[in-house]
C-alpha cells in the first residue's frame, strides 16, 4: 500500500515518468540488498540472532518451575503424613528435601537452598479426623512469580492428595476440606513456551524492523553518502522506498524461521488461521520499519539511532507489551503505556491466532490499529526525510 | 545543452546565516554575495577555510535554502524547484560518499541507473571514465579497499557518469597526493576541452586556480575579489622578489624574519632553496634590507596565490604569531637548558635511526627495507603519494605499530624492546582531531598532562607555557570540540608537547588548510625547531618541503629520495634544476615506477 502512495507522490513530475521511477528504485534496491549481504553484522542482527533468540527462549527461558528443591519437615510421622510427602515426591515439580527440624528448614532457607518449606504439624492425622488438618506452607518471596507458582503446584499437590484420599473414602473426606478447584484455559498443559513462542515473532519482527533499519539511513548520514545521491534525479520516497523492500523480506524471513521452530521444534498448537498470521505479521513489520526509519532520519547518527530504536521498540516489545508480565496486572500507568504501543496489539493477535483461534472481531480491530500506525509512521519517515542539508 | 554565453548560476544578494546550537551564536556563512558563473568555462571559489566555499556550492546544488536574497542554476530558481536542478546537474561533495561495500563497477552503475543514463550510452562513457581514471583494472575491487587517490577519482567518475549541464566540485583534491592531483585535472580538463561542460570548483589550492577562467575570491562569508587570474595576480603586481639566503642556512630563518615583519611583508614562503616574498606598497626599504641582512634579492613575476594573499592581508591585517610571546618561551626555555638547538650550525646528534626497516600486512610489503636518520633539531619531511608506505613508516617511528623487521632507534632507545620507553620521549599529532570534544581545552590539557604522568605544579608550569606557546589562553573555557579548525590544531600540538618531548610527530597536520593557516602552522613549527625539538612531518604540500631541513620520498614502499630539498631537486633534475618540489616530486616518483615495472619486466621476461 506504501508502494502505490509513494509512486504517485514521485511521479509529480510529468517528464519523469514511472520508468524513471522503477529504474532507479530497483537500482536502489539492489545496491540495499547488496550491502545487507555483504556488511556481516547486518546479516548476524537479521538471522543470527532470531536463530538465537528462538534457542534461548524456546529452551533456555521458561517460566515453569521444574525440581524445586523444597524442605519438608515431618512432625508428624504417622502413615498418613509420610504419604503426603510421598504425593510431593511424585511431582517432576519439586523434590522434597526432608529434614528433621523446623529449625534446619529455616537454615536452608535462609541459605537459599531451598524455595520453600512445607511443615506436617504432630497434630496432622489427628485433626485430618477431626476435618481441619493444616500443612504449614513457606515460600521464599524474593522472586514472586516464582513463589507463586511453588505455592500453587505445592497447594494443589496436597489438595490431589485429598482427592484420592477421598476417592478412597477416607476419614475426613466428608468435611469439605477439598475446596480448590483449579483449571487453565487455552494452555492447558501451563507450558509457557507455548505462549512465549508466539510472543518470540512479536520480538523478532521488531529487532529486524525497527534495529536493523534504524541503522540504515543514520549510516548514509554518517558515511556522507547521501550527499552526492541527493544531487540525481532520486526521489526520497523511493530512498525510503528501497530500504524498506530488503528488510521487509529479512523480517519475513525471521517470521518463517519462528513458525518453523512453532510447529516442530516446540509443538505449539495453531488454532487460527495462517493468512490471517501472515497478513497481520506483514502489517507489523511496516509498522517496525516505520519507527526504524523515523528515528534513522531524525538522528542522523547510528549509535543513537541503536540506542532509541532499542529504547522505544525492543524494550517496550519485551517488558510492557504482555511478553512476559501480563498487562492486565501492572498498574494503570504502565497499562497505558502499553496500550500505545503497536507491540501490545500484534502480541495479543499473535497469541489469540495461535492458542485460541479465529476471534474475528479482535483481529479486525487489531489489524486496523496496526494498519494505522504503518501509514502513520511511514507518512512521518517520508515526511522527515528531505533532500536537506540544513 | 546551455548557450555558452548564458549564465549558469546567478546569485543575488545572497544570504545564509546558521546558528551554533551550544552557543546560540549566529554564523554569517555567505553575507550578500552575489555573482554570475558563466556556462562553458571552469569558474573557481577560493577562500580560506570557513570562508563560506561550501556552503554556496550546497546553496547552488538545492541541498541548503537562502535565508535571503535569489540564486538561480541554468535559469531555475533553487528556492522553488530544487529537484529540476538536481535532475540536470552534477555535484561531488567534499566528501564523496562512495559505497564501500560495493565494487567499483557497482558504484558506476547505481550512479548510471539513477541519472538514467541509457544502456547504450554506457558501455562508451565506462570505457572512456575507467580508462582516464586508471581504474579500469579494478572494477571488480571494493570502493573501500581503494586508496584515498584512486577513491577521489572513483567519486569524480560518478560524478561524470552522465554529462552534467553544471558541475559542482567541492575542493576535489583535498588529501591527495600532487600525481593523483594532477590525474584529477586532467580528467576535468580533458571534460572541459571535449564536452564544453560548464564547472564550477572550490578549491584551496591557488595553482589550481590558476587554470580557471574565471576566479570568485571568497572571505568570511563576503566575496571580496572577483575576475580572471590575471586580473586577481595583478593585484601583487610589481611587488614579489626572491631572496637568497646565505649558503648552509636553511631558508626557513630569512623567511620567518620576513613574515614576522607584516608592517613591510604580506608573505614570505621558502621556494627552491630561497625566500620568496611580497613586500607592502610603501614599505620602507631599509627596514627591509635590514631584515635581509644582504642577502641578493631578484624580481620576480607574480602568481595567483601572490595575488590572493596581498588581497586578504590588505584587507584584514591577520594575527600572525605573537613574536614577543614566542621569544619569552624561546628565552625562557634557553634559561632552564632546554635549548639543544642547532643555532646557525646545527648539526644535531642522530635522534632516529631507521635501517632495512620492513614491515609486511600478509603478503603485501607497505614498508620495503627503508633506512635513514634524522638528527636533532632537524625538521624531517616524509613525502610519497598515497599508499606509498608513509602513514605506516610514521607509525612505526612513533611505536604504534611493530616493525615486521629492521633496526628503529628513537631518541636512544631500541622500538623493539622498549616502545613505552621511547613513547614518553615522543609527542605525535594525528590527522584527525583526537582530543576529547566536550571537554574545554584547560581539561584536556589537565587529562592528557596527568596521562603523560605530569602533576601539581610542575602540570600547570607546562600547561602555562604551553598555552601561552599556542595562543591557547583566551580560549581557556571553551570546549575543545567547538573550536575553529586552527584553534583545534593548536591545541592537539600543544597536547602533543606537555610532556616536552624530544621529537613531535604530526601526521598532515596542513591537509585541507587554506594557505594562510599553513603559513601560521610553519610560521610555529619553525619556532619550535629553534627551541631544539625535532619535527616529523607528512604532508602532501610539496611547497612544505621547503621548510624542512631534509626530506625522504617514498614509493610503493621503496625510499626514492633522501636529502636536503636542494639535493632532492637536484636528483630530479640535475645540477641548476628548476624544478619546484611538486615537479621534482612527480619527477622522482614517475622515474621510480618506471624503473620497478622495467625491473618486473625483466624479472618475468623470456
Amino acid at each position: 500500500m506504501s508502494e502505490k502512495d509513494e509512486a504517485s507522490r514521485s511521479d509529480k513530475k510529468v517528464d519523469q515518468g514511472y520508468k524513471g521511477f522503477w529504474l532507479r528504485l530497483i537500482s536502489l534496491t539492489r545496491k540495499e540488498i547488496r550491502q545487507l549481504l555483504r556488511d556481516r553484522s547486518n546479516l548476524a542482527i537479521g538471522i543470527g540472532l532470531p536463530m538465537v533468540l528462538i534457542l534461548i527462549f524456546g529452551y533456555g527461558l521458561s517460566l515453569d518451575v521444574k525440581n524445586a528443591p523444597i524442605a519438608v519437615v515431618l512432625e508428624d510421622t504417622s502413615p498418613l503424613a509420610v504419604d503426603v510427602i510421598a504425593g510431593l515426591e511424585l511431582s517432576a515439580y519439586i523434590s522434597p528435601i526432608t529434614v528433621t527440624s523446623m529449625r534446619d528448614a529455616e537454615r536452608l532457607m535462609l541459605a537459599r537452598e531451598v524455595d520453600g518449606i512445607v511443615r506436617i504439624p504432630s497434630d496432622f492425622s489427628r485433626r485430618l479426623t477431626a476435618g481441619d488438618a493444616q500443612v504449614q506452607l513457606l515460600v521464599h518471596g524474593s522472586e514472586a512469580s516464582r513463589a507463586l507458582i511453588i505455592r500453587s503446584y505445592i497447594s494443589g499437590a496436597v489438595s490431589q492428595w485429598m482427592q484420592r484420599q477421598a476417592d478412597r473414602g477416607a476419614a475426613g473426606a466428608s468435611s469439605g476440606t477439598i475446596t480448590v478447584i483449579e483449571r487453565m484455559w487455552f494452555n492447558a498443559a501451563n507450558t509457557s513456551t507455548w505462549y512465549l513462542v508466539p510472543g518470540l515473532i512479536v520480538l523478532i519482527m521488531t529487532l529486524v524492523g525497527a534495529f536493523l533499519t534504524a541503522m540504515v539511513m543514520a549510516r548514509e548520514w554518517e558515511r556522507g553518502t547521501l550527499e552526492a545521491l541527493f544531487v540525481s534525479p532520486v526521489r526520497p520516497g523511493e530512498i525510503l522506498l528501497a530500504k524498506i523492500i530488503p528488510y521487509f523480506l529479512v523480517g519475513m524471513l525471521g517470521l518463517g524461521l519462528c513458525l518453523l521452530a512453532a510447529h516442530f521444534l516446540f509443538k505449539v498448537p495453531m488454532y487460527g488461521s495462517l493468512v490471517v498470521l501472515l497478513v497481520s505479521s506483514m502489517l507489523y513489520l511496516l509498522v517496525a520499519l516505520g519507527l526504524g526509519l523515523v528515528i534513522s532520519s531524525v538522528t542522523k547518527n547510528q549509535f543513537l539511532a541503536s540506542q532509541l530504536a532499542l529504547l522505544t521498540s525492543f524494550m517496550p516489545a519485551l517488558m510492557l507489551s504482555g511478553f512476559l508480565f501480563d498487562l492486565r496486572n501492572v498498574p494503570l500507568v504502565i497499562q497505558l503505556v502499553g496500550r500505545v504501543l503497536p507491540a501490545t496489539y500484534f502480541m495479543e493477535l499473535i497469541r489469540t491466532l495461535f492458542l485460541a483461534g479465529n476471534v474475528w472481531p479482535l483481529i479486525l480491530k487489531d489489524c486496523a490499529i496496526l494498519a494505522g500506525y504503518a501509514v502513520l509512521l511511514l507518512g512521518l519517515a517520508r515526511f522527515v526525510t528531505r533532500k536537506k542539508l540544513d | 545543452m546551455t548557450h555558452p554565453h548564458m549564465a549558469a548560476a546567478v546569485a543575488h544578494a545572497l544570504h545564509k546565516r546558521f546558528i551554533i546550537k551550544e552557543s546560540g551564536k549566529i554564523v554569517h556563512a555567505v553575507s550578500d554575495i552575489s555573482l554570475e558563473v558563466q556556462a562553458g568555462s571552469l569558474t573557481a571559489l577560493v577562500g580560506p577555510d570557513g570562508a563560506g566555499k561550501t556552503t554556496l556550492l550546497r546553496m547552488m546544488a538545492g541541498l541548503m535554502k537562502a535565508n535571503e536574497g535569489q540564486l538561480h542554476v541554468l535559469g531555475i530558481d533553487v528556492a522553488a524547484d530544487p529537484q529540476a536542478i538536481q535532475d540536470r546537474i552534477s555535484y561531488m561533495p567534499q566528501r564523496f560518499g562512495l559505497y564501500e561495500d560495493l565494487s567499483v563497477q557497482e558504484n558506476l552503475d547505481l550512479y548510471a541507473d539513477l541519472h538514467g543514463v541509457p544502456q547504450t550510452m554506457r558501455r562508451e562513457r565506462y570505457a572512456r571514465l575507467l580508462e582516464m581514471t586508471n581504474l579500469a583494472r579494478f572494477t571488480q575491487r571494493p570502493a573501500g579497499k581503494l586508496s584515498g587517490g584512486m577513491k577521489q577519482k572513483l567519486g569524480l567518475a560518478c560524478t561524470l557518469v552522465r554529462l552534467p549541464e553544471l558541475l559542482l566540485l567541492d575542493e576535489p583534491t583535498v588529501g591527495v597526493d600532487p600525481l593523483s592531483r594532477r590525474e584529477l585535472w586532467e580528467i576535468v580538463q580533458q571534460m572541459i576541452d571535449d564536452e564544453q561542460l560548464t564547472v564550477l570548483v572550490s578549491t584551496a589550492y591557488l595553482d589550481e586556480a590558476e587554470r580557471c577562467a574565471r576566479v570568485f575570491v571568497l572571505h568570511e562569508g563576503k566575496l571580496v575579489a572577483q575576475g580572471t587570474p590575471a586580473e586577481i595576480r595583478h593585484h601583487a603586481r610589481n611587488l614579489c622578489f626572491v631572496a637568497m639566503p646565505p649558503q648552509g642556512q636553511p631558508p626557513r630563518f630569512l623567511q620567518t624574519r620576513l613574515l614576522d615583519n607584516a608592517e613591510n611583508v604580506i608573505d614570505a614562503v621558502p621556494q627552491g632553496g630561497a625566500v620568496r616574498f611580497i613586500r607592502r606598497p610603501g614599505s620602507d626599504q631599509r627596514h627591509l634590507d635590514a631584515m635581509l641582512e644582504g642577502a641578493p634579492v631578484m624580481a620576480v613575476e607574480e602568481r595567483l596565490e601572490d595575488g590572493f594573499m596581498t588581497l586578504l592581508r590588505k584587507q584584514y591585517i591577520a594575527d600572525p604569531v605573537d613574536p614577543t610571546a614566542r621569544e619569552a618561551v624561546v628565552r625562557r626555555e634557553a634559561a632552564e637548558g632546554k635549548n639543544q638547538g642547532q643555532g646557525e650550525d646545527y648539526v644535531g646528534d642522530v635522534i632516529i635511526e631507521v635501517r632495512d626497516l620492513v614491515r609486511k600486512f600478509g603478503d603485501f610489503t607497505a614498508v620495503d627495507h627503508i633506512s635513514f636518520s634524522v638528527r636533532r633539531g632537524e625538521i624531517f619531511g616524509l613525502l610519497g603519494p598515497n599508499g606509498a608506505g608513509k602513514t605506516t613508516t610514521f607509525r612505526m617511528l612513533c611505536g604504534l605499530l611493530p616493525a615486521s623487521s629492521g633496526f628503529l632507534q628513537v631518541a636512544g632507545v631500541n622500538l623493539r624492546h622498549a616502545r613505552a620507553v621511547a613513547r614518553r620521549k615522543i609527542g605525535y599529532v594525528s590527522q584527525k582531531f583526537a582530543l576529547y570534544g566536550d571537554l574545554t581545552v584547560m581539561e584536556n590539557l589537565e587529562f592528557f598532562g596527568s596521562a603523560y604522568g605530569l602533576s601539581g605544579e610542575r602540570l600547570h608550569e607546562r600547561i602555562g607555557i604551553v598555552m601561552q606557546q599556542f595562543d591557547l589562553k583566551d580560549k581557556e573555557k571553551s570546549p575543545s570540540g567547538q573550536l575553529p579548525g586552527g584553534y583545534k590544531q593548536r591545541l592537539a600540538m600543544a597536547v602533543g608537547l606537555l610532556h616536552e618531548p624530544d621529537i613531535l610527530f604530526l601526521d598532515e597536520p596542513t591537509s585541507g588548510t587554506d594557505p594562510q593557516r599553513r603559513r601560521e602552522f610553519w610560521r610555529r613549527i619553525t619556532a619550535l625547531s629553534e627551541v631544539g625539538t625535532t619535527i616529523v612531518i607528512t604532508t602532501h604540500f610539496m611547497e612544505e618541503a621547503e621548510y624542512c631541513d631534509r626530506i625522504v620520498i617514498q614509493d610503493s614502499g621503496k625510499l626514492l629520495a633522501l636529502g636536503t630539498p636542494r639535493e632532492v631537486r637536484t636528483q630530479a633534475g640535475g645540477k641548476d634544476s628548476r624544478l619546484n618540489m611538486e615537479e621534482a616530486f612527480i619527477s622522482i616518483v614517475e622515474q621510480g615506477r618506471r624503473q620497478y615495472s622495467e625491473a618486473a619486466a625483466t624479472e618475468t621476461g623470456p
